[in-house]
């Protein structure tokens, strides 16, 4: 029998605001010193109320309405309890059978075709604190609490059931984190947990309708261990199931060092969170008004702007892709193509982003923070290329330089003297120094081979580093060797 | 006009009285606060109303506000020493709850309406003792000690405000504020003979006030006199940024609503409220008092609320339900009692609430718990709101016909201490009364009507939401025609 996988996923991502969720205390807790960013409310104090952070709404909605969701016009908070020390008040915020959002879809491209992966909803909830687990110097394990995470923004974003392998899954991911980051609603850093994905995987005989029991699969800290874990439980419950057995309803977390995906620890108990309606916030009302200014808030996003780019400026739809990887490149390339002179192609400056400048920049999704190379910079680098100031070498040259220095290229190509010679007054006198030394060539240039006069040019070439105009050496050469026959 | 026209002593003067002596500088807030300390002093030992007095604080906060009256900066309350019932927060001192779980915790902020008071210029004096958590009737749920009722020590104050009440009634605060989820202002009230009114849900700010049911929590006032509750009422209420439940209602000056006569102003009577289980002697006060109102002008209009009788089971699954939730958080982590027993997190927190909990916070726990389990939270917890909701329009058909509703405050007076500790459900009946408008979120004040076996009995007057004005005018209207209002238990006049 044939089978197929059916994935899920959970993610959960901290909204990129300055404050806490219903409180007023900072969200920059990276690198900060254990409760310092904490006040009664996020606490859970006797007798403190949440107020919630307008602006954790608007991110949402954003969200919301970037995943094509509809924006539920009265949702509410509730409250989901359970008991454990990282949860202050024993209970979280979070929305239950009122999300925020609901009925949403993103488009992933996978081998090659474009497939619609449903969202279920998109709900808001606060995030805990941490426990630490120590080990002191007799041997005896504690608990260090930190409650600076509590109370952070989060959304959770439920896909449904649309995806079939560790690559769809992974490329769901991406493609979320990405759209995200385009919105400014987080910053998706995985290895920060400001991005964390859980997934539940079945398998069913293809064809078939119904879902076979789902493993949850915690732990996965990259995207690559998405992918991974993913294959690796697929395959995990295919063995199971083609060997007569029967996969059980679990939790498992990957293991990433092993490779492999290990069941969890069983809870004593059944969960009941015992949800009920938060009396301490309002209905959340969302207004027609309110959702379309939030909608002019979202801006134009990865698929509509790839599609535009290559539209626009008739680069390749490989380019308009990888310069759409993130808002930030998409919008240095627009700035570069805005700074170009007249007739010089921006499919030449795609090239050089895509090409060299990422290359050196090296960050994933072509992240550009480090590089020092302006808009100005680079369109006057382009500028040159096209105009055959530079030769494409030195090009490579003074893009690296201005990279690091942010320095002007034409400076810089002036000072290092590899501004292309074009001027036949400054070579004739390589032209005939290359004549002179090379009777060899020059005698079988005349007598019929013509490819010789390659090697002559090399010449003028070496004389001059590289900054002869080839093509300027090349008509000098024929018109002296041709004048001294 | 000589404010002391008789031999009260300075601490059984209403808050009105006693600011008109400090603007004239007759009395300084100093010398009032010490009077107060020493009315405390005198008889706390026998009623047991504080669980902390802030003495020394008292003095302070008083010598500022002599400071500010002598600058002609005072506030509407300046000078006037209060007491707060021990679940207010207030930063740096000891804020209890009634609860060994919180014994020791001080709390690092402000409750909204304990700053407010302290803008409006009032002293503190102290904490008030109350049943654990707000659970409870007759104070007696405390962790810390039972108070007694000034008016017959062998008795209970009610609850579970019972300190605030106990308090106001005995002379120890000019005022103090109470918290009231099902009555819990009213009910002592009535059985101290002192006015408390529970405000519309929003009316005043729920920040800092530790929770018991949150969506029916509020802190209102315990006075001496009407007016003094109008009083205080316009230093606490309003709109506060903390606190999402409050209303951006607007709050008229309440004292403005202060009237001698009841004409054009109809009242109902919903005879559901004079049945089974209320004591002859509070029907006959309350009948007489109904009687009264209609003497001042007031047109006496029959009206139905049927679903009274639902009230009370709906209330014993939402109540508890809430405070299922609002508990959670006492686990011994972070602040307040923590059990040195548990070999791991789980024992430790099973310890830790097993002996910082009394019985009556447990049975409420166990009650919300269960009420909002899977399973059980449809047939509970959703179909108890629904009850509500029709308690709710209940009222609301009932106000298209009256402007305010008169009935019992408590169907009985105040009964002796232990009698009802083995009967919870004996002790729940006592709330009766006062659950109803608790559910609808609707303002509703106990004013004293008189006694009934030498035992005060109170008048509970309902009104519609943010329509505190006709109430506080109504019974201020009543109280002017009584004298209940001068009636002060012997205990404080022999003392």
């Amino acid at each position: 029998m044939e089978y197929e996988a059916v994935i899920g996923l959970e993610v959960h991502a901290q909204l990129q605001t300055r404050s806490k969720m219903f409180c007023r205390c900072s969200t920059q807790y990276a690198g900060a010193e254990p409760n310092t960013h904490i006040c009664p409310v996020c606490a859970g104090f006797p007798g403190v109320l949440p107020v919630l952070n307008e602006y954790a709404v608007e991110l949402a909605m954003r969200v919301g309405l970037a995943l094509n969701c509809e924006i539920v016009s009265t949702n509410r908070f509730d409250r989901k309890h359970y008991p454990y020390p990282d949860l202050p008040k024993g209970y979280q915020i979070s929305q239950y059978d009122l999300p925020l959002a609901v009925g949403g879809y993103l488009t992933i491209g996978h081998m090659g075709e474009e497939r619609r992966i449903g969202i279920i909803r998109v709900h808001m909830e606060e995030d805990t604190g941490k426990l630490l687990h120590r080990r002191g110097d007799d041997g005896e394990v504690y608990s260090l609490l930190d409650l600076n995470r509590a109370g952070v923004p989060l959304l959770e974003i439920v896909s449904a059931p649309d995806l079939h392998s560790g690559a769809e899954a992974r490329a769901y991911a991406q493609k979320l984190r990405q759209i995200l980051r385009y919105i400014d609603a987080s910053t998706g850093n995985m290895e920060e947990g400001a991005l964390r994905v859980d997934a539940n995987v079945s398998v069913r005989p293809r064809g078939s309708e119904e879902l076979g029991p789902k493993v949850e699969i915690k732990n996965m800290n990259s995207f690559r261990s998405v992918e991974r874990a993913l294959d690796h439980e697929i395959a995990r419950q295919l063995e199971v199931v083609r060997s007569g057995g029967r996969i059980s309803q679990e939790t498992r977390g990957w293991d990433e060092a092993a490779q492999v995906t290990l069941p969890q620890r069983r809870k004593e108990y059944a969960d009941d969170y015992r949800y009920f309606p938060e009396p301490d916030l309002p209905p959340l009302v969302i207004s027609d008004e309110r959702r379309r200014q939030t909608q002019g808030n979202v801006a134009e996003l990865p698929d509509a702007r790839r599609d535009r780019l290559a539209e626009q400026y008739a680069i390749s739809a490989y380019d308009a892709e990888v310069l759409t990887g993130s808002r930030d490149t998409a919008d240095y390339f627009e700035a570069v193509v805005a700074r170009l002179g007249d007739g010089v192609p921006p499919k030449l400056a795609a090239n050089w982003i895509t090409g060299d400048l990422f290359r050196l920049a090296k960050g994933e999704d072509g992240d550009l923070s480090g590089s020092k190379l302006s808009p100005d910079l680079m369109a006057e680098l382009v500028g040159m290329v096209h105009g055959g100031e530079v030769n494409q070498g030195s090009a490579r040259l003074l893009l690296e330089d201005a990279f690091r220095s942010g320095r002007s290229p034409r400076a810089l190509a002036r000072e290092r003297g590899l501004l292309q010679v074009s001027d036949e007054s400054q070579l004739s006198g390589a032209v005939r120094r290359a004549i002179e030394e090379n009777p060899a060539a020059v005698e079988d240039y005349r007598g019929g081979k013509k490819q010789a006069i390659g090697f002559l040019i090399g010449q003028v070439m070496r004389q001059t580093r590289g900054t002869a105009k080839a093509d300027v050496v090349r008509t000098l050469l024929e018109r002296e060797l041709a004048a001294s026959d | 006009m000589d404010m002391r026209p008789d031999s009260r002593s300075l601490p059984d003067l209403s808050v009105r009285e006693l600011r008109t002596l400090l603007d004239r500088r007759e009395i300084g807030a100093v010398e009032l606060a010490r009077a107060y300390l020493d009315r405390i002093g005198e008889v706390d030992g026998r009623v047991r109303a504080y669980l902390t007095v802030t003495a020394e604080l008292a003095l302070e906060q008083a010598e500022e506000a002599d400071r500010r009256l002598a600058s002609g900066e005072a506030g509407a309350l300046e000078g006037i020493p209060m007491a707060l019932k021990d679940l207010i927060s207030t930063r740096g001192i000891e804020t209890t709850c009634g609860s060994r779980i919180l014994r020791g915790y001080v709390p690092p902020y402000d409750a909204t309406a304990y700053a407010r008071l302290r803008e409006a210029g009032a002293v503190l004096l102290g904490k008030l003792n109350m049943d654990e958590f707000a659970m409870g009737s007759s104070t007696e749920n405390s962790a810390f000690a039972a108070t007694a009722n000034p008016w017959d020590l062998s008795t209970v104050p009610g609850g579970s405000s019972g300190g605030s009440a106990a308090a106001v009634a005995a002379g120890e605060a000019a005022f103090t504020l109470g918290s009231d989820t099902g009555g819990s202002v009213r009910q002592p009230a009535a059985l101290c003979g002192v006015v408390g009114l529970k405000p519309t849900y929003g009316r005043v700010s729920r920040y800092g006030l530790i929770a018991f049911a949150s969506s029916l929590d509020q802190i209102g006032p315990l006075t001496r006199t009407v007016e003094d509750c109008a009083l205080v009422m316009n230093a606490i209420s309003g709109l506060d940024p903390h606190d999402s439940t409050s209303s951006p209602v607007e709050v008229p000056d309440l004292t403005t609503a202060l009237r001698d006569d009841l004409q054009g102003v109809r009242v109902g009577v919903p005879e559901e409220y004079f049945g089974e289980g209320l004591e002859p002697g509070v029907e006959r006060a309350v009948r007489e008092a109904i009687e009264r109102l209609r003497a001042l002008g007031a047109e006496l209009v029959e009206v139905s609320l049927p679903s009274t009788k639902y009230a009370l089971a709906t209330y014993y699954i939402i109540a508890p339900a809430e405070a299922s939730s609002n508990l959670a958080r006492y686990d011994g982590v972070r602040y307040g009692y923590r059990s040195p027993d548990g070999e791991d997190l789980v024992e430790n927190y099973l310890a830790t609430r097993e002996q910082g909990f009394g019985p009556e916070v447990k049975r409420r726990i166990m009650l919300g718990t269960y009420a909002l389990s899977a399973g059980y939270y449809e047939a509970y917890y959703v179909k108890a709101q629904k009850v509500r909701t029709i308690v709710k329009s209940e009222f609301d058909r009932a106000f298209e016909r009256c402007d305010l509703i008169a009935t019992p405050t408590s169907p009985t007076v105040a009964f002796e201490l232990g009698s009802r500790l083995d009967d919870p459900l004996a002790m729940y009946l006592s709330d009766t009364y006062t659950i109803p408008a608790s559910m609808a979120g609707i303002p509703a004040i106990s004013v004293p009507c008189g006694f009934s076996d030498g035992l005060p009995v109170g008048l509970q007057l309902i009104g519609r939401a943010f329509d505190e004005a006709t109430i506080l005018g109504a019974a201020h209207a009543y109280e002017r025609s009584t004298d209940w209002a001068r009636r002060r238990p012997e205990l404080v006049s022999a003392g």
